[in-house]
């Protein structure tokens, strides 16, 4: 097709090396390895889980593939054969269900709420949703096919605001890291990613009548390589070790 | 004797053959399967979209912009590296070539760092004129040379340094002024790579993805070419993905296969 290299395909094309390598291996020791692929919203918190469900689990080696669910989702359709998904939405799992890939029923682990987020300080001086329609101001969205795209749609609709758009980022962290580096005034994420990047950023509330909640999903994938794997990290991200570790980062309990 | 020599030749080594179609297949089976994919009956409806029409007139644009911006500095930047001795050559020359290495993403976010409105050189610019080239078309211009423009430098350079001095030396020994030699002589005899490293450039500025995305954002109508919309589509609707990226392969390969023949005998 085209060949340049771009940021959302070399993801996937890391996850399908990842793949590689972990199936490459898997029969040249006792070591399992669990590949999770999981929404970017999700990255601080499955770090920290990783390494605990690690520590649980000695031999097992988690290897995490993070990007925007419906990159994900088009991978798992193509068939990188991931142990689990766990998606920032319903919509992206239930289209990887619909295709026979999910093993058993998706389970809500956590729910997540939007948030503006300014660069530290809040140099454009944003109050609300209504600022995100300053022509003056660089405003970034992410794109309407990822999660987090379409929340902030309904969102800034429930708000009745017309965003002056400036960009529509490929997932929520390359969206965050541009206003946090200050290229842009304000943006909508989630409340989890104002809360791993302070310092860096500031959040700003969107009134709850107008708000989204994300319901985060999780499965075990059909296809899995390393089903017991992939089981037994599921039910960790369920148990009150894995919820605890979520909701330090942000998250709600569903 | 002549007739040994004929049946060598009309029987080239069969590992050579099969690993030669191999190589090619690398090349036509992602093409077979984009083909296999296309929704024929729709395409004229995916490909009259607004969408399409924004992301293709803006490739064009920055792809050729780029292209005039790379002729302009690129050129001169090939004749000094090819003619000129100084300290550090190499050094410079490795430079040049850095963007064929390394991944666009990263050069699209050291093009953030620089030029960004907080970036070294952006923040003053941005005091002094107002001027914000992140998420602007100007943006997507600057991203795609910065990727595409070593390709002409690498080839004007090489057939610089091809170039026999003595045609010249005697234009110069004839009374020919240095700017008369470069106009009616230089340019001339290395006319074929200039024009195939043109072509290479705008080839691959017309593919950017990584460095505009990070660099210049994404979006439709200002910022969104046609690799972005590619992107884009392919997680929401890929239908339209798969014309956009059919649009491209034929673009790009009618372009390529009618030059080939006149310019690229050079390469």
């Amino acid at each position: 097709m085209i060949a340049v290299s771009e940021p959302a395909r070399a993801r996937a094309v890391v996850g399908f090396a990842a793949v590689l390598v972990v199936t490459g291996c898997a029969g040249s020791g006792n070591q399992s390895t669990v590949l999770v692929s999981a929404a970017a919203s999700l990255t601080d918190a499955f770090v920290e889980i990783e390494a605990a469900f690690e520590e649980a689990n000695p031999g097992v080696d988690v290897v995490l593939n993070l990007g925007g669910s419906s990159a994900l989702r088009e991978q798992i359709l193509g068939g990188a054969p991931a142990d689990v998904f766990a998606s920032a939405n319903p919509s992206n799992m239930a289209q990887v269900r619909e295709a026979g890939e999910v093993d058993g029923e998706p389970r809500v682990f956590i729910r997540n709420r939007l948030q503006i987020a300014v660069p530290a300080g809040n140099p454009a001086g944003v109050t609300g949703p209504a600022d995100l329609a300053r022509e003056e101001l660089l405003i970034g969205l992410c794109a309407e096919a990822v999660p987090c795209g379409e929340f902030g749609r309904q969102a800034l609709a429930n708000a009745g605001v017309s965003a002056a758009v400036d960009t529509r980022e490929p997932d929520v962290r390359a969206l965050l890291t541009k206003i946090g580096a200050g290229e842009l005034d304000a943006g909508i994420v989630y409340v989890t990613d104002v809360a791993s990047s302070v310092g860096e950023v500031d959040g700003v509330d969107i009134a709850d009548a107008d708000n989204v909640v994300a319901e985060y999903p999780i499965a075990v994938l059909t296809g899995a390589p390393n089903r017991d794997g992939a089981t037994d990290f599921v039910e960790f991200v369920l148990s009150d070790e894995g919820r605890a570790i979520l909701v330090k980062h942000g998250f709600e309990s569903p | 004797m002549t007739g040994l020599r004929k049946r060598r030749v009309s029987r080239p080594p069969l590992v050579l053959v099969a690993l030669a179609v191999l190589g090619l297949a690398v090349f036509v089976v992602p093409l077979l399967g984009l083909l296999a994919r296309t929704p024929w009956r729709d395409l004229p409806a995916l490909l009259t979209g607004e969408i399409v029409a924004d992301a293709l007139r803006l490739s064009m644009v920055s792809s050729l912009a780029a292209t005039a911006l790379s002729a302009v500095v690129g050129v001169p930047l090939a004749w000094v590296l090819a003619r000129v001795e100084f300290p550090g050559r190499s050094i410079v020359r490795g430079l040049v070539l850095l963007p064929l290495v390394i991944p666009p993403v990263v050069g699209g976010a050291a093009l953030l760092f620089a030029l960004g409105r907080r970036g070294l050189i952006g923040e003053p610019l941005n005091q002094a004129t107002g001027l914000v080239l992140p998420f602007s078309t100007w943006g997507v211009v600057l991203a795609v040379t910065f990727v595409a423009m070593p390709f002409l430098v690498i080839t004007v350079e090489g057939a610089l340094r091809n170039l026999d001095s003595r045609y010249e030396g005697a234009a110069a020994t004839l009374g020919a002024k240095r700017w008369t030699v470069l106009r009616r002589v230089t340019f001339p005899m290395i006319a074929p790579s200039l024009v195939a490293g043109l072509v290479l450039t705008w080839a691959r500025a017309l593919g950017e993805f990584g460095a505009t995305i990070t660099f210049a954002g994404n979006l439709p109508g200002r910022t969104q070419t046609l690799p972005l919309a590619v992107f884009v589509a392919l997680e929401s609707d890929r239908d339209t993905a798969v014309a956009l990226s059919l649009l491209m392969v034929a673009i790009s390969l009618a372009v390529l296969v009618a030059l080939r023949g006149r310019w690229w005998r050079s390469l």
